[in-house]
């Protein structure tokens, strides 16, 4: 009986890879061990290993193809005394797939709308072609009637990039303007980044500036504040901002009150940054959102930026504040590809909310990943006659309540989304707000859509239940608008 | 449970285990001139804490405040070997530091009392000053946090290749932390110049060194890194001067950081409320007759430097006065405008 041999994920994020290239060619025998193939993501180059014994009968997916999904027969592997020549692709097992259409890779707009999903390890397969999945295309023009579009000039060209590009990015600029910039953390530098997001900046700006540290977040979170305090311009990477409980010391006692504390002597223009929040089925502990935590502490800025181009000119901004910046990434973002101004200099002030889809109905308001659901959902609720208004706050601290105000004037009513805890949330103070400063004008209870008040299950249905959904937006949305 | 006893019981142990101190015919003598400058800016600290001590006495200083009374030969002989330029950062235990590094008197005395002269215009308090003039970086509330920043101070220090080295204090208590050792490992694997000063005055609040430290000997701390150290008498303001020029030599010249450990001793309590109950009266009264680095100076200036008893009372009344007139700034300056309540959050 022969076998598929599908694509692997390399990742809990991983959806898709480039076939690099085959060490074996058909009708090699393969024993378990054997490095069949290497594999590329946007983070690293991987090989494949052989888990059965046979004859690699035949190839499927040829070398050099871009964007294979996961789960993508790649190979077909017969049995010992089976005829390789016999074997069938897409017959062999593990069966059970649905054939169909290859896993499009989402275009910019489409997910600029969130019109996209977690990754899904179960990708669908088109019998036994390649299922290299079409590029997005290389440049889009910004569209006149996306509110988002407003910070930037009319006519700009837009450029597609994932949002790990252009923090990336974001980094080199500023590290070029400035030679005060430096990153820090562990694997930024050699290993280019546990997710990537300083690649390149070693070979560029050399070992000075992009430093690998130890795994010790508490110690090089106090040296970069350290630093910071005499005047240079640290950026802090943490592996994830749960590994940064063990710094939090630092960001808030000494990071965050130094300045009060010194009577105005001492600033401290950092940047702490990393993936923030869930990812996928990475358990409890590398699984939380802190905005809310950092949020709750004067003397501190906090960024959670949605799409790519806001990533890129609110990274840029927090590098040049002279006050410490908590800038919460998204690990699922970051592969997610959204139109970025071709500009020189692109910055996106800090502090100001963005209305991403204008809505006469119900407010939605969120930020970072949350806008996934809430863009989804407003899409949906339009095909049911009721338009939201979608508001990604893009800061937390200090928080544009202004924004949030006039469009709950507008539509009397509101409702928050966000994968962090419900008690003491950013929904809650967002309620909190509305209560003084919109009282009047609510028509309806401001409802919450959070995260469920657990630690983070691993199995894949429980993980599912514990993080919000579309349905639940929606279902929220009717009920204050009383549908 | 006689819990007295017990801790008497651990600081014998500790006195036992703590090295004799160099005797004085190692230590290179200073001349007149050094004396003269070490005793007066070692009894500039002792009275000036003696003050904040009666300030806080009469409710006029509020919250924690602890003082360097006894541990002053350490500053003073480390800032005698450091250069301007040269970085100073400490824990909370920071009066004396602020004063070694030239910081007025005034500003740090109505800092103690919560005044709009005080350097952080009174919204740091005892424990969070800090002077960029001076290059003091403070005055830190969470025991070991200074140690990590200190490192860092000296990152920035070779990162602009200026040939500081951040001079970073802390005290056996502090020595304990894991932050200290994650800096120590970075420090010496980027060779950052940075001189790690612990200062052992033997009691970490109330639990004496052989009670919470399983090596006792904190000049060893670092040799799991490969970091070089030494123990130093502390009360000896030469001993301090000398050890102090070889440690800053070395990580100016590169080699990377060094550990001074200063057997010093502090006569008060940890903080002004601690009756320190954990120790005897004898052996605070053994450490002041026997050790008190200002009044083996005073025998110096007396004797071998022939220095004329009016003379070292011209020093004393000059010092005094500085301390009064600082009071009485300290005492009659304003609070701060309740406008202040809401400056320097953000720049």
């Amino acid at each position: 009986m022969a076998t598929d041999i599908l694509m692997p994920a390399l990742s809990p994020t991983m959806e898709q890879g480039k076939l690099a290239k085959w060490l074996k060619k058909e009708g090699d025998p393969v024993k378990a061990g054997d490095i069949l193939a290497e594999i590329e993501t946007d983070k690293a180059t991987m090989e494949v290993e052989a888990v059965d014994e046979g004859v690699l009968a035949k190839i499927l997916v040829a070398d050099g193809t871009d964007n294979v999904a996961v789960n993508t027969p790649i190979a077909v592997l017969a049995e010992e005394g089976e005829d390789p020549k016999g074997v069938q692709a897409g017959g062999a097992k593990p069966n059970g797939k649905e054939t169909g259409e290859a896993q499009k890779a989402p275009a910019p707009d489409m997910q600029a709308e969130g019109h996209t999903e977690r990754p899904a390890p179960a990708a669908k397969t088109d019998g036994d072609k390649p299922v290299a999945a079409p590029a997005s295309p290389a440049v889009i023009t910004s569209r006149s009637d996306d509110r988002a579009m407003a910070e930037i000039p009319e006519g700009t060209e837009m450029v597609t990039q994932t949002v790990r590009e252009a923090l990336r990015d974001a980094m080199a600029e500023e590290m070029r303007r400035d030679g005060n910039v430096f990153v820090m953390g562990e694997e930024v530098a050699e290993y280019q980044g546990a997710y990537k997001i300083t690649q390149g900046l070693l070979q560029e700006f050399g070992a000075k500036r992009v430093v690998d540290t130890p795994i010790t977040e508490h110690g090089f979170a106090g040296v970069g504040v350290g630093a910071a305090f005499t005047g240079l311009r640290p950026i802090v990477e943490f592996m994830t901002f749960n590994f940064a409980m063990q710094a939090i010391d630092q960001i808030i006692n000494s990071a965050a009150k130094t300045l009060y504390m010194s009577g105005g002597q001492l600033g401290c223009p950092i940047v702490f940054r990393g993936p923030n929040g869930a990812a996928a089925r990475v358990g409890a502990q590398h699984s939380h959102d802190y905005a809310a935590w950092y949020s709750n502490v004067p003397g501190l800025k906090v960024v959670m930026p949605y799409t790519a181009s806001d990533a890129k000119g609110l990274l840029k901004s927090a590098i040049r504040d002279p006050n410490p910046v908590v800038f919460l990434e998204n690990e699922i973002l970051y592969g997610q590809s959204f139109p970025v101004p071709k500009l020189d200099d692109f910055t996106v002030p800090i502090g100001k909310a963005k209305v991403h889809r204008e809505g006469r109905d119900v407010t939605i308001v969120s930020f970072g990943i949350g806008m996934t659901y809430a863009l989804k959902a407003a899409h949906e609720l339009a095909e049911a006659g009721i338009e939201a208004e979608v508001i990604d706050l893009r800061t937390i601290r200090p928080m544009d309540s202004e924004t949030v105000v006039a469009s709950v004037k507008k539509t009397g009513r509101c409702i928050t989304v966000e994968e962090g805890f419900p008690q003491s949330g950013i929904g809650a103070e967002i309620a909190a707000r509305l209560m003084v400063d919109a009282f009047d004008y609510l028509d309806a209870p401001v409802l919450r859509i959070t995260g469920k008040d657990v630690p983070m299950p691993y199995a894949a249905n429980l993980e599912k239940l514990a993080l919000p959904n579309v349905a639940e937006v929606i279902e929220a949305a009717k009920a204050v608008c009383y549908r | 449970m006689d819990a007295a006893k017990e801790a008497r019981r651990g600081s014998d142990k500790t006195r036992e285990k703590a090295a004799p101190p160099p005797s004085a015919s190692n230590v290179p003598a200073f001349s007149r001139d050094e004396d003269l400058h070490a005793y007066r800016e070692m009894l500039l600290i002792r009275r000036f804490e003696e003050k904040a001590g009666q300030l806080y006495g009469m409710g006029l200083i509020g919250g924690f405040c602890h003082l360097y009374i006894g541990q002053e030969a350490v500053v003073i002989g480390v800032q005698m070997a450091s250069k301007d330029g040269d970085q100073v950062i400490t824990g909370y235990r920071d009066h004396g530091h602020m004063l070694a590094c030239g910081m007025e008197p005034k500003g740090v005395m109505a800092e103690l009392t919560g005044r709009r002269g005080g350097y952080s215009r009174g919204k740091g308090g005892s424990m969070h000053m800090f002077s960029r003039e001076k290059n003091f970086y403070g005055g830190h509330g969470i025991v070991g946090a200074q140690v990590s920043l200190g490192t860092g101070i000296g990152f920035a220090n070779k990162y602009r290749g200026d040939g500081a080295v951040s001079l970073t204090y802390m005290g056996d208590g502090a020595a304990n932390q894991g932050q200290v050792y994650e800096s120590f490992n970075m420090a010496q694997l980027w060779k950052l110049p940075v001189v790690y000063v612990i200062e052992n005055n033997r009691y970490a609040m109330g639990t004496s060194v052989s009670r919470a430290s399983a090596q006792t000997d904190f000049s060893k701390r670092g040799v799991s890194f490969g970091i070089p150290g030494e123990q130093v008498d502390g009360m000896d303001v030469r001993a301090v001067r000398e050890a102090a020029t070889r440690a800053i030599a070395h990580a100016r010249d590169g080699e990377g950081p060094y550990i001074l450990e200063m057997q010093t001793y502090r006569y008060r309590g940890h903080s002004m409320s601690d009756p320190a109950k954990y120790r005897t009266k004898d052996e605070v009264a053994r450490m002041r007759e026997e050790s008190d680095p200002i009044e083996q100076v005073r025998k110096r200036l007396l004797g071998p430097h022939k220095v004329a008893e009016d003379e070292i009372k011209a020093v004393d009344a000059k010092v005094r006065e500085i301390v009064n007139e600082s009071a009485d700034f300290a005492t009659s300056d304003p609070e701060p405008d309740p406008s202040e309540l809401w400056t320097d959050i953000l720049l």
